[in-house]
């Protein structure tokens, strides 16, 4: 009997083997093609089996490696959620559902925009940073973030920051966070502008939504308390009635007129919908938004995974454009450093350290279970940037360019455009663009910079070869903006509050009552500040004649980037002190790689010559042109956007040298390594799971 | 049959979990409330406080 059972594990391990040697042979010679075919356009089921290869190569060895070796996930050791348990928010929760809870709060709208944007590039750039950046780099970090939390009870990473490196490390990432913040709330308004400006239907469709939310509200307050999955699903009917509708309010003379915005007065609108929701109560309006979009969002990728799967497009863009030389029109900048700071959400994003740092170690049941959830659900979000690089790169480049370029680039008419975007070897007609555009129901498809426009076109692209054909294409590409529109907005508002929340904490030190968050006075000053600090970048988007995404995206990414830095110092510092440094490369080489990236993109971006990529030589360039009012506050602009970028790298950089610093003194031996754990606690859970 | 029950379940449970409606129950239980409006006024006064401080990412 012993006999047959060691057998048959052998006979198991050998098919173990086979299988996994397939699984391997078949990712290597998918991302063989992906790398190296040029000419003739490739199928996007390579890019799906490449990805699929990758990440369930990367989960089953190189995470384990780090579950076992570094880590030694203790599935005995009780965790903060069996501990401290509360009800609200320490809690044992079933792995999977932690799983939901965690990829629906890092995936946002970052891993569809950044790669839409990176294609500029062509579709290996990106695509081979997001399969590699997510296995060795992003699911690293949230993976082992996730568990010095858990054995932390739970702790933030400024919290971890400032226990491990030093208070210089807990300051650093409490501002990183801030600027992100900013930043990123005044880039997700920027593109929902870009991406509603003179479209009547959109701009109805989203209006739409805001009814739609206050019935839901009602629905939930009074007649079916609790009920959220049955109005979220009422809400979506009537939000799919909305963009139905929208097609009436686009075709109709009076309507199309009322609904028919420009950018600024968009801007302006979504500044106070900002304050609004930050400063007023919830339950009304933002809760049931916040649930349709988590529907919508949920939805949306699962179809668009299934559509890419079951149609599989064929790629228009090359594999590498001429732009890697930094000239693109959608951003300036070269391959090196900009593809890796443009797309951040897809392969690591620092911000997710902030959530693998949150909620989620709060909820999640054993130790064992971080590994499933924290490399897991990043290597769902990688999946999303995927198909977004597949939406961007089934168009033909020359649409992509079209819909991508500001006037500012490729010219303010329609011809002219055609003409230099033709130049670039990348063809397309005005005819063509006003043909797309009817198609999409817009009047215009040009300038629509920020990318959501583009990945909108693209979806609608994929979904109108089979889902109703070519008859609905404006009904998906409505649907595709809707989505984006609603996910931002949900970003914008909870990310206000967030900011908010933040600042009264911090403000709470020096005067207790500015702390409270019920006290009126201090709601409304610290709204106004952190939607002004946005609405600031954002009106300067709009403003900018290079479309505002040329220099926000960048300085966006920069700043996530160096919050994953500030994890990844908090991660390598831990590691060191575990008596682990043999294995510290796991998270010291993408650290070394984000230093490289983020370090370089900062320098070209502040003192780069090149007008289009360096904001002091934009400013520069300004200066010495004709002196106008918005001339000098174009230079004020770029001023301040190259001083944001050197105060974040140069605290980022205290907190690099302060984790240095650590390391050498513990790898001496001239400081006890100690680490700041929670004690040892064996499990009941075991016990009671048998 | 019990495998894709199962799943059914978990994706059920999933949903309530990331739809809040999970949180309602237990707030009903720890709480010894009925469904109510003023039970889920209640939940939302209690659970806003918390939920909104977390961050979602980009």
């Amino acid at each position: 009997m012993k006999l047959e059972g060691h057998e048959l594990d052998r006979t198991s391990k050998t098919v173990s083997l086979f299988a996994w040697l397939t699984v391997g042979l078949l990712g290597a010679a998918a991302v063989a093609v992906i790398a190296v075919h040029r000419g003739e356009p490739i199928n996007a089921l390579w890019l799906v089996v490449a990805a699929t290869c990758c990440y369930a190569l990367g989960y089953r060895f190189y995470s384990k490696f780090i579950a076992a070796r570094i880590l030694a996930l203790d599935a005995l050791r009780a965790t903060p959620a069996e501990r401290l348990e509360n009800g609200r928010d320490f809690l044992v929760t079933n792995k999977w559902v932690v799983f939901g809870h965690h990829f629906a709060a890092i995936a946002g709208p970052g891993p569809l925009v950044g790669p839409v944007l990176a294609a500029q590039f062509g579709y290996l750039p990106g695509t081979l940073w997001v399969l590699a950046g997510a296995v060795f780099a992003g699911c690293v970090q949230d993976f082992v973030i996730l568990l010095f939390s858990v054995r932390r009870d739970g702790k933030s990473l400024t919290e971890m920051a400032k226990e491990e490196i030093g208070r210089v490390g807990g300051f650093v990432a409490y501002t990183a966070v801030i600027a992100i913040l900013v930043i990123l709330l005044g880039v997700a308004a920027l593109i929902v502008v870009n991406a509603l400006k003179e479209s009547p239907w959109g701009t109805f469709t989203i209006a739409m939504t805001i009814p739609i939310a206050l019935l839901m509200g009602l629905y939930l307050r009074r007649i079916r308390p609790g009920k959220v999955l049955e109005v979220s699903v009422l809400g979506f009917i009537l939000v799919l009635a909305a963009i139905w509708g929208g097609r009436w309010a686009s075709l109709n003379p009076a309507m199309a007129q009322a609904f028919t915005l420009q950018g600024t007065t968009l801007a302006k609108l979504i500044i106070v919908y900002g304050f609004a929701a930050s400063a007023l109560p919830v339950w009304l309006l933002l809760a049931p938004r916040d649930y349709l979009s988590t529907f919508v969002k949920l939805g949306t990728i699962a179809l668009l995974g299934v559509g890419i799967v079951a149609l599989h497009p064929t790629l228009h863009m090359p594999a590498l454009t001429r732009f890697v030389d930094g000239t693109g029109p959608v951003f300036a900048g070269k391959i090196f450093p900009f593809a890796f700071i443009t797309i951040a959400c897809g392969a690591i994003s620092g911000f997710h350290a902030l959530i693998s740092s949150g909620t989620t170690p709060k909820l999640i049941a054993r130790e064992t279970e971080a590994r499933m959830v924290g490399y897991g659900a990043m290597m769902a979000e990688s999946a999303v940037a995927v198909m977004a690089i597949i939406a961007a790169c089934v168009l033909q480049p020359g649409i992509y360019f079209a819909i991508n370029s500001p006037a500012g680039v490729v010219g303010q008419t329609a011809t002219a455009a055609t003409a230099t975007i033709s130049s670039w070897g990348f063809p397309v007609t005005a005819a063509d663009m006003q043909a797309l555009a009817h198609a999409v129901g817009e009047q215009t498809l040009f300038n629509r910079t920020g990318g959501a426009p583009a990945f909108a076109v693209g979806m609608a692209h994929i979904f109108s070869q089979s889902l109703g054909g070519a008859t609905v294409m404006a009904l998906w590409y409505h649907f595709a903006v809707m989505f984006e529109a609603l996910f931002i907005l949900t970003i914008l508002d909870a990310g206000t509050r967030v900011a908010r929340f933040m600042i009264q904490d911090a403000l709470g030190h020096i005067y207790k009552p500015l702390g409270r968050t019920s006290w009126y006075p201090s709601i409304l000053a610290t709204s106004a500040l952190i939607v002004s600090a946005w609405g600031f970048f954002l009106w300067q988007g709009v403003k900018d004649p290079l479309g505002g995404i040329n220099s926000l995206w960048p300085l966006f990414g920069i700043a996530n980037q160096l919050l994953a830095t500030v994890a990844l110092c908090v991660a390598t510092t831990i590691i060191i002190k575990m008596h682990r440094a043999r294995y510290a490369a796991v998270t010291l080489l993408p650290l070394a790689w984000l230093v490289a990236v983020t370090f370089t993109a900062s320098w070209h971006k502040i003192f780069d010559p090149n007008p289009r990529v360096g904001f002091l030589a934009q400013a520069h360039i300004l200066a010495a042109g004709p002196a106008t009012t918005a001339t000098a506050r174009l230079i004020f602009n770029n001023r301040l956007d190259a001083a944001v970028t050197a105060v974040l790298v140069v605290m980022v950089a205290l907190v690099l040298i302060e984790s240095v610093r650590q390391w050498i003194t513990v790898l001496r031996g001239s400081e006890e390594a100690r680490v700041k754990e929670s004690p040892f606690v064996m499990t009941r859970l075991a016990e009671e799971r048998g | 049959m019990n495998r894709f029950r199962q799943a059914t379940r978990i994706l059920l449970a999933t949903l309530r979990e990331v739809f809040d409606e999970a949180a309602y129950d237990r707030f009903l239980y720890r709480k010894q409330m009925a469904v109510s409006p003023a039970s889920y006024a209640a939940f939302r006064q209690e659970f806003e406080e918390a939920k909104t401080r977390r961050p979602k990412c980009c």
